[in-house]
């Protein structure tokens, strides 16, 4: 392009959320001399900045913090190390051969990083996607919408509310709404068990009497303008409306909590390999995708349910991104990988494959609840992990420390569940 | 004293948009009524987008001759009125060998009618031009093109209102009383005289017919659901390609439509409603728009859904029946001084500027029209960031602020394209009608990202206050106010 003034970076960071304030610091603290984060917003933090709840922290911190006051922490140590946080700027464009393209206060430019961390979080499944039948009134929400809409821009969403899907942002926001004078019909849940956290069910619905319907669906959502009518059936064990079962509630607002999506548009962008199971990129141990020197973390990479654990898998790929720019492609490119097999009931397991002779963190969801389990991980006939469980979710991601590492020789690596 | 004009037109579509333009070439003044807060909020609204060859139609029909007419300068209009066209053909594909003889009986109806660029093809030329579908033979129409629909209405709309016609959203015509041998229309408290109407009315031609004292009309509304996918699937297809029209279905079956904007339609259904408004969806017609779309193409099977629709029909004849429903264009038989247009169902679209200019030589056998010397076709339409290429795109944001920020990152939309969108000629503040006019909140997150964005915009840079934001018509209100 002619003309074109090209920025070079050692590592660019996409996305200023808790992931890419994490990934970048610690791509700096492991010798990363130039990180870029490319953040939309005008200011980073990402989802965090409007949740204001507390809960975040009580794993990496041991305290309760608000989310905003989370992200704070990430981003002044983002700054103190000398990342360079450029906010409203968009990226629109990724390359495999790690060229960017952003838009922001400085015009319309391009980038060419060392290496590259996919840091863009996540976005909610909507009504089209799961195809709610019915009419399309004013008053249904996704919950994240509804949460900005009430704790960013101060706009209150409606007076009688239904909630479809029991992800954590919907119990949050059935409390939050309730907190702000809306009468919380009930929560709509299509599987036996709640989608999110046991204590957000516990918190956002039980404390305030909301009740929680599993196994069940919405089948019609009726308003010419605005909601004024849902109905709610039973399902069957294969999940379908059972007739006669329906029942209608009148309400003015529908907010969807049914599914949070890794973004990874830049990422198919670029051809890196995505996961049919976690919608995110596949990665090795260190948390590089498909194409050398692009990392993914955070939800970007798979959805976490504890921002906590979110900090700690984006420091890792901060320094990997770091490590890959001092050792260049070509060391990376001969290593043999080891693909890791989730066993029955593991619905993934985060990463895809490890490098023979690398102590990584493997990271888990179950299929549906079971108490009283063993989840062991093993390479042949070595146990390179292994915990107990008293109970398992697929709300609550599972996260294991190999105590040693996949041998060189090994085949695959599988993740597997046995009875206590 | 109500304002006074000369021709009012009762609805704003593709029709009543392209009618009220087509008088602005003529001495005279004219007012456009539409009973929703915005135009194309209808069936013009709700449709496949196709801009049709002409060949479904009988030879001879008026739906045949029009849309032989409006498909072969439809292009140009478009190129006038800056909306996007593309020129993609279409197949009718024969799925079994039993389809092949409505192939040949298509391709002579089409050759009668005079549509050009019909030929049979073979499965193999067929595979070579859309290998992912399996047929047993097609019928190529080299013609056909499709559209965006909405953005069509609109620049007819406002390229009659920046010749000097009236566009007023919001009225929705509830008394058409005699005044000497005009009008008088009436809207709840609101009311305006005409010399004519043009009753372009749609879904609802017969109750508007009816209100000035003509019930010669029957207005039986058949509805059509939509899917529309996720551009990921954008490259299974690049032909719109449609079944074998199966008779008495009331529609030409469920096809498969790429649109201007890079998606995928999977419709429409056809079910007789009693209502006119339920533009709602139904879980078992989604299901067949489904098995039907992977009989057609059956690598749609990983694709994913962005949302769904429904549009109505507008049809003169009831279920069941055999007969053809011809577009109906003419003098009220019972009311001097009104010209009715009912039954303008597919290809409507496509016949809007041909019907437009019918309506016009009707209104000349009532009174001399003079041609305008200052009328102008053209409409300006704004740049868009995410079709220019990298160094427009870099001499955008160079020169401007507002081309710096992406607001919808779906679909790639600047926040000047925002601000344009909002400041339409004709006024439209919803939600709504942002989008249709930018594109933001189309895309794969469905304004999960930027309607927070578009709302934070009407409340802080034009003053609305948050309860008097709207989704689309007047009753379609997004918030109560502020969180207290």
């Amino acid at each position: 392009m002619r003309g074109e003034k090209i920025f070079r970076a050692d590592v660019a960071v996409i996305g200023g959320g808790p992931a890419g304030l994490a990934a970048a610091a610690a791509a700096r603290a492991a010798g990363a001399e130039r990180v870029l984060v490319l953040e939309r917003e005008p200011l980073a933090g990402g989802i965090l900045n409007q949740c204001i709840h507390d809960g975040f922290g009580l794993v990496r911190f041991g305290e309760a913090l608000t989310g905003p006051e989370y992200a704070g922490r990430f981003l002044r140590a983002a700054e103190e190390r000398g990342v360079d946080i450029r906010t409203r700027t968009m990226t629109l464009e990724l390359t495999a051969e790690r060229r960017l393209r952003t838009l922001g206060p400085r015009g319309y430019e391009t980038a060419e990083a060392g290496a590259v961390i996919l840091a863009m979080g996540c976005r909610e499944r909507t009504r089209g996607a799961i195809q709610i039948p019915g009419a399309r009134p004013a008053g249904v929400f996704t919950a994240g919408v509804a949460q900005y809409y009430l704790n960013r821009q101060n706009m209150m969403i409606g007076r009688r509310a239904l909630i479809v899907g029991s992800g954590d942002v919907g119990l949050i926001m059935a409390r939050r709404l309730t907190l702000e004078g809306a009468r919380v019909l009930a929560v709509v849940e299509k599987l036996p068990y709640a989608g999110g956290l046991a204590r957000n069910v516990v918190q956002c619905l039980e404390d305030y009497d909301i009740p929680l319907l599993l196994n069940h669906t919405v089948t019609r959502i009726e308003g010419e303008r605005r909601v004024e009518r849902v109905t709610v059936a039973r399902v069957d064990e294969a999940g379908r409306a059972v007739p006669g079962t329906e029942r209608v509630w009148a309400c003015d607002t529908v907010v969807l909590s049914v599914g949070l999506i890794p973004e990874n548009e830049l990422a198919l962008q670029a051809g890196a390999e995505i996961s049919p199971l976690t919608g995110g990129a596949v990665v090795n141990g260190d948390l590089q995708t498909s194409i050398p020197g692009v990392f993914a973390c955070g939800n970007a990479l798979h959805v976490h349910d504890l921002v906590d654990h979110v900090s700690a898998e984006a420091e890792t790929a901060g320094q990997s991104a770091a490590a890959f720019i001092r050792a260049g492609t070509a060391a990376r490119a001969e290593d043999r990988l080891i693909p890791i097999r989730p066993g029955a009931g593991v619905r993934y397991v985060v990463p895809f494959f490890l490098r023979p002779g690398a102590r990584s963190l493997i990271s888990l969801r179950v299929k549906e609840p079971m108490s009283r389990r063993r989840i062991e991980v093993r390479a042949g006939g070595r146990v390179l992990a292994a915990r107990k469980f008293p109970r398992l979710t697929p709300a609550e991601m599972v996260r294991l420390t190999l105590r040693e590492p996949a041998p060189p020789e090994t085949e695959t690596v599988e993740v597997m569940i046995s009875d206590d | 004293m109500e304002k006074r004009f000369d021709v009012a037109v009762v609805g704003g579509g593709a029709v009543g948009c392209a009618i009220a333009r087509e008088l602005c070439r003529y001495e005279q003044s004219v007012v456009l009524l539409e009973k929703e807060s915005d135009v194309a909020r209808g069936t013009s609204g709700r449709n496949s987008g196709v801009v049709h060859a002409g060949f479904n139609n009988p030879p001879g029909s008026l739906a045949a001759r029009l849309c032989v007419e409006g498909c072969a300068g439809f292009a140009t209009v478009c190129r006038e009125l800056g909306v996007p066209y593309s020129s993609t053909g279409k197949l009718v594909v024969a799925l079994e060998p039993e389809d092949a003889p409505a192939l040949e009986r298509l391709l002579a109806q089409g050759r009668q009618g005079g549509v050009p660029e019909l030929e049979l093809w073979t499965p193999r030329q067929t595979r070579a031009r859309e290998p992912g579908i399996a047929s047993c033979g097609a019928l190529w129409s080299g013609s056909t093109g499709i559209t965006n629909p909405i953005l069509y209405t609109v620049a007819l709309a406002e390229n009659a209102q920046a010749n000097g016609a009236e566009i007023i959203l919001d009225f929705a015509v509830d008394a058409v009383d005699r005044a000497g041998d005009g009008f008088i229309l009436r809207a709840g408290e609101r009311a305006l005289g005409a010399d004519f109407v043009v009753n372009a009315a749609g879904l609802y031609a017969d109750r508007v017919a009816a209100l000035a004292g003509d019930e010669n009309y029957r207005i039986y509304p058949c509805r059509g659901e939509y899917l529309v996918l996720d551009k990921q699937a954008a490259a299974l297809l690049r032909t719109p390609v449609y079944p074998v029209p199966r008779p008495g279905v009331g529609g030409l079956g469920v096809h498969l439509t790429p649109t201007v904007d890079g998606n995928i339609l999977i419709g429409p259904s056809a079910e007789y409603i009693d209502s006119r408004a339920d533009t709602g969806t139904t879980a078992a017609v989604i299901e067949r728009l489904w098995e039907e779309a992977l009989r057609l193409l059956p690598a749609l099977a990983q694709s994913r859904v962005v949302t769904a629709y429904a549009g109505l029909r507008s049809k003169t004849v009831p279920a069941g029946a055999q007969n053809f429903g011809d577009f109906i264009v003419e003098h009220s038989r019972a009311t001097p001084n009104l010209i009715n247009l009912a039954g303008i169902e597919s290809p409507g679209l496509t016949a809007s500027l041909p019907l437009a200019r019918l309506v016009c030589r009707l209104l000349s056998e009532k009174k001399p029209l003079k041609l305008k010397a200052d009328f102008r076709p053209e409409r300006q339409r704004g740049e868009e960031f995410r079709s220019s290429p990298p160094e427009r795109r870099r001499a955008m944001a160079a020169a401007d602020p507002a081309a710096r920020e992406i607001v919808c990152r779906c679909e790639t939309v600047t926040r000047r394209e925002i601000l344009t969108a909002l400041d339409n000629p004709l006024g439209v503040r919803s939600l709504t009608g942002i989008k249709v006019r930018s594109r933001a909140m189309t895309g794969r997150c469905q304004g999960g990202y930027c309607q927070q964005r578009l709302a934070a915009t009407l409340r802080d840079e034009y003053g609305v206050r948050p309860e008097d934001i709207r989704l689309d018509g007047r009753e379609a209100w997004v918030f109560t106010g502020e969180v207290k």
